[in-house]
């Protein structure tokens, strides 16, 4: 940890704020366009925070950690969002399946929840981004609940990309990311899953002639 | 000593002075700046006084069942404003009246404030005016613990609930970025729009009765009632300017008393006004009035950011 | 050399198989494939047991007596499988039910969900492994959903949210686990990597090992279908093609397992508390407990035995929570037993429903009429898998329960319990399927009747004698996980 560490930690603690207020505007966003964008801003939000501990911390390998969340999170994951959205014509609106006040209520809940999870762990890490990580874990949960009140595929599936980014963001924090291969994989399994769900939305899309997966509940036991 | 609380009274009732000057100006500003920001030829910068000075020459009318309560209204308003612009460090820290009233109790004379206007507003029993005392008493219900947030946030950076305090652990610290602080920014921000009646909750313009909130309940006002619930209402929007201002722009708001800190706060005052001015006319220029039902989910919003504030404040910043 | 065939084989026959799979000749292309995937896993397997645990490149795999057996395994039902979907799936286009390009599709990714989990199973990195888990996930979404009707589309929807959902716990375990590894090691690649973990598990920090394991096991755990986190399993299983059925109950469930077990015995070395073990048995009994009294309410006969699935890895978890030789012994061998009898199960019941058209219990009528050698495959499979005598999964149940009645008394009950009431479940709804009256026709193709005896076979061997080389493998392999 260099002499200059205490800006950094700050700038990092700043980025790892706004993130955590863009989860919070996911979760209280209507338009599915607008959620795309919020989502870009989040992965950018994520690589600048990869690139600033990066630098503090000396790390070479988190440079390449951001470059990947750079061309995967900002550019390629929202680029293939924004395509099917156009093909499938899906309406504008996100239907929620408990109204936005509730939701947040439920967030704030589960802020303070994750916080307290966090706490012993980041006491323990050595890291200057270790107070982040009570950050990463209610950015994971939030996404989580997002996932769970959304009615429609396509914003699900930015829920749980969302909370790839939370994950994303622990292991920066925690441990100054994980080992290159292990990254390089998930962002190769992140990718798959997209093109593999893309398919996807499109056979559901053919099936019910929506993507509201409320009609996906047909399978019950008896 | 003796000399210094002499100074500090004297400052005080400086700052009350510069309140009741100020606070129309602001208003006329803010005013000229939107129009100016709409394409449409700017009213005067005076006509505030103007108005204020015409309708205090104007014949009081009241409607023929209006209680004592009705006549007694306009003149706690004010007090409640000009108190609340005297709390608030504006010129100074080292105020002697600071010590009387924390945080809290200014949320408090707000509040006050909003009960009278509220029970005026049903007083004499118009339609429109009940309408408005219930759509203000929602909105305050939903302000007032956005706001105390806000306070409480600041409260826990500086280990205390003064303002004075307050004030001068943000305006002297060494630079350090507070992500909590710029979260109570923005949540404060949401609540003063709503608070002061402007744009993106109520249109201080309007007289379009389904929308209106603050209009509805004046609406049987003429005369010099009116004139000192407009005078007030042009306060309670700079008291909240100032009090955005001190949270988080502190600089320039000196510790001591004394004549050449005087004329370095009072310059900065008037810039830091100024720009909050354009700032203000700048948000109610972009955003579009919402539907009076949104407007619990815009203050919800603002609630949100405030309790995040403190939460980020816990998390990253305490222990430091 | 033989390990990178292991791997190689199956990635190469997916690229292939993803340019010729449409093809008449797609189908025996797999089998040859598979075949070749299982001769190079079977070679391999002989070198470990020679040679004893080995690492390849960079210590980045690692094969020890535990995961080969799991390897040849894997290879083995993998292999039977594609004999099997030969003609089923021939019949499937017959039918209409399927297009070339999807039947490409589907001989592509069976080829990657092989390489897939022979990748999880052999990498010695625990993020890597979970890399190939979620890599397992997303080549079965598009087998589970490969008829496009509305409820496989859900069973798809669901199974990819579940355990995309359950892998992302896994995630956050493993970055937990690196978090306290790289206390120990370093910052450095190798952090991640089991064995070097395992060297130094004594040194690892509890708290934060045991809430890395809390979300291990509920991450994995989802794959497994433990309950509360199976509600995908049934769905995947009955909506799927049925030879995906097979390797999902078959090999997906066990590959699953074997990396909540790796997790476990890191977790067990550096907690003081047998907390690890407790949550194994406890969610392992809920398993058994919940899927045996689902059972009974089963409509579909592909449903029924997703949920006898549940109940038996319900078994092996709690096997491996109590942990001990004699238990993990157990857990072993019924894991082999279970992943041949139940893939065997599936393949009969894949006919079985081919030739009535339907997947209902109650419109499959009298199977031995019309094909005496599928009604006594599913009869046979049946008894075996509720753990009749003399077959293999007696033998491991028998052990499960001696040792659960000396090391957890408590848990004895239920079990025989839940054994009970799967019994008369299961029994009670495949018995008329197979005698009575017949509503079944003939179909156009011979079915592939040879691997459901083959398993069978093999299970009853199991259960009467287990080879004094394949004793010793397991002992080894029970030891390693303590």
């Amino acid at each position: 940890m260099n002499a200059a560490s205490p800006y950094f930690g700050q700038i990092i603690n700043l980025l790892a704020a706004i993130l955590l207020l863009l989860s919070f505007a996911m979760l209280s966003q209507r338009r599915i366009l607008s959620l795309i964008d919020l989502f870009m801003a989040q992965g950018a939000v994520l690589c600048a925070s990869t690139a600033v501990v990066a630098y503090a911390t000396g790390q070479n390998h988190l440079y390449v950690s951001a470059g990947i969340t750079l061309l995967l999170k900002v550019m390629l994951l929202p680029w293939i969002l924004h395509r099917l959205i156009r093909r499938l014509n899906v309406k504008w609106d996100v239907e929620t399946l408990i109204n936005i006040p509730t939701t947040m209520l439920i967030g704030i809940v589960l802020v303070i929840f994750a916080f307290n999870l966090a706490l012993p762990i980041s006491q323990l890490a050595g890291t200057i981004t270790r107070s982040t990580l009570g950050i990463a874990m209610a950015a994971v949960l939030l996404a989580f609940l997002m996932m769970i009140t959304r009615s429609k595929a396509v914003p699900q599936v930015i829920g749980f990309l969302s909370m790839e980014n939370g994950l994303f963001f622990a292991a920066t924090s925690a441990t100054y990311g994980m080992p290159m291969v292990v990254e390089l994989g998930i962002a190769l399994d992140v990718l798959v899953g997209m093109v593999i769900l893309g398919v996807f939305f499109f056979q559901i899309r053919e099936q019910f002639d929506s993507l509201d997966i409320r009609h996906l509940e047909q399978l019950k036991d008896d | 000593m003796n000399a210094n609380l002499a100074a500090g009274i004297l400052l005080q009732f400086l700052e009350l002075i510069a309140a009741l000057v100020l606070a129309p100006l602001l208003s006329g500003w803010v005013n000229q700046c939107r129009a100016l920001l709409q394409n449409r030829s700017a009213p005067p910068l005076m006509l505030p006084y103007r108005q204020i000075a015409k309708l205090f020459e104007k014949e009081v009318v009241l409607a023929g069942n209006a209680s004592s309560l009705f006549r007694a209204a306009p003149y706690i308003i004010f007090a409640c404003m000009a108190l609340a612009s005297l709390i608030v460090p504006t010129l100074s820290t080292d105020l002697p009246f600071a010590a009387a009233a924390d945080a809290i109790a200014l949320v408090g004379i707000f509040a006050l404030a909003r009960v009278f206007i509220a029970l005026a507003g049903m007083d004499v029993g118009t339609s429109f005016g009940s309408l408005g005392a219930r759509r203000e008493m929602l909105i305050g219900f939903l302000a007032e613990p956005a706001l105390l947030m806000v306070f409480f946030t600041t409260s826990l950076i500086s280990q205390s609930t003064s303002l004075a305090i307050i004030v001068e652990t943000l305006g002297h610290r060494e630079f350090a970025i507070y992500p909590s602080l710029a979260f109570a920014g923005v949540a404060f921000t949401m609540v003063s729009l709503a608070e002061n009646a402007r744009v993106p909750v109520d249109n201080p313009t309007t007289h379009l009765e389904l929308t209106m909130i603050h209009e509805a309940m004046i609406l049987e006002y003429s005369g010099r009632h009116l004139a000192l619930i407009e005078w007030a209402a042009s306060l309670k929007l700079y008291a909240y300017s100032c009090i955005g201002l001190a949270l988080f722009f502190p600089w320039g708001i000196p510790q001591g008393v004394g004549i050449e800190t005087l004329l370095i706060a009072m310059p900065a005052l008037l810039f830091k006004l100024a720009v909050g001015g354009v700032i203000l006319a700048l948000i109610e220029t972009l955003s579009a009035k919402m539907r009076i039902f949104r407007a619990p989910e815009f203050l919800g919003t603002a609630f949100l950011l405030a309790v995040l504030a403190m939460l980020v404040h816990l998390l990253l910043e305490a222990g430091k | 050399m033989e390990f990178l065939f292991v791997l190689g084989i199956p990635l190469l026959g997916g690229l292939v198989l993803a340019l010729t799979g449409h093809r008449r000749v797609a189908a025996e292309i797999n089998a040859v494939f598979s075949l070749l995937t299982f001769l190079a896993a079977a070679v391999l397997t002989k070198r470990i047991i020679d040679d004893g645990p080995q690492r390849f490149f960079d210590e980045q795999f690692f094969i020890d007596s535990f995961n080969v057996f799991l390897v040849a395994l894997t290879a083995f039902v993998g292999f039977t499988t594609s004999i099997f979907s030969r003609p089923y799936m021939r019949i499937e286009h017959e039918h209409g039910r399927l297009t070339s390009g999807r039947l490409r599709l589907y001989h592509s990714m069976f080829q990657m969900f092989m390489f897939t989990m022979l990748l999880a199973l052999t990498t010695n990195n625990m993020g890597i492994l979970w890399v190939a888990m979620e890599a397992a996930t997303l080549t079965t979404v598009l087998l589970v959903s490969l008829y496009r009707t509305a409820a496989s589309l859900e069973a798809a929807w669901k199974y990819f949210i579940l355990c995309g959902v359950g892998i992302a716990q896994a995630l956050f375990g493993t970055i937990l686990l690196y978090f306290a590894a790289e206390k120990v090691l370093g910052h450095q690649g190798s952090a991640l990597l089991w064995t070097h973990l395992d060297a130094v598990k004594g040194q690892l920090e509890p708290t934060v090992l045991s809430l890395a394991f809390v979300f291990l096991l509920v991450g994995y755990g989802t794959k497994v279908g433990l309950v509360p986190l199976h509600n995908w399993l049934p769905d995947a299983h009955a909506e799927g093609p049925t030879p995906v059925s097979a390797v999902l109950s078959g090999l997906l469930l066990n590959v699953a397992l074997y990396a909540v077990v790796r997790c476990k015995v890191l977790a067990d070395g550096a907690l003081q508390s047998n907390l690890a073990s407790l949550l194994m048995m406890g969610f392992g009994m809920l398993s058994v407990v919940v899927a045996a009294f689902a059972l009974s309410r089963q409509k579909d006969i592909k449903r029924l035995f997703g949920y006898s699935s549940i109940e038996h890895m319900g078994i092996i978890t709690f096997a491996f929570g109590m942990g001990g030789p004699v238990a993990n012994f157990a857990g072993l061998l019924h894991m082999t037993v279970h992943s041949l009898t139940k893939s065997a199960i599936f393949f009969a019941v894949g006919h079985a429903a081919q030739k009535s058209g339907t997947q209902v219990i109650d419109n499959i009528r009298g199977l031995i009429k019309v094909s005496p050698t599928v009604g006594w495959g599913l009869l046979l499979g049946s008894l075996a898998i509720l753990g009749m005598p003399p077959f293999g999964v007696f033998a491991s149940e028998f052990l499960i329960l001696t040792t659960a009645m000396k090391q957890q008394p408590w848990a004895t009950p239920f079990l025989l319990m839940a054994l009970g009431v799967a019994f008369a479940s299961i029994f009670g709804k495949v018995q008329p399927m197979v005698f009575g009256d017949t509503t079944v026709k003939r179909l156009p193709h011979p079915p592939a009747l040879l691997p459901v005896f083959a398993h069978l076979v093999l299970v009853l061997v199991l259960g009467l004698w287990i080879p004094p080389y394949l004793a010793d493998w397991y002992r080894t392999a029970a030891k390693l996980i303590g």
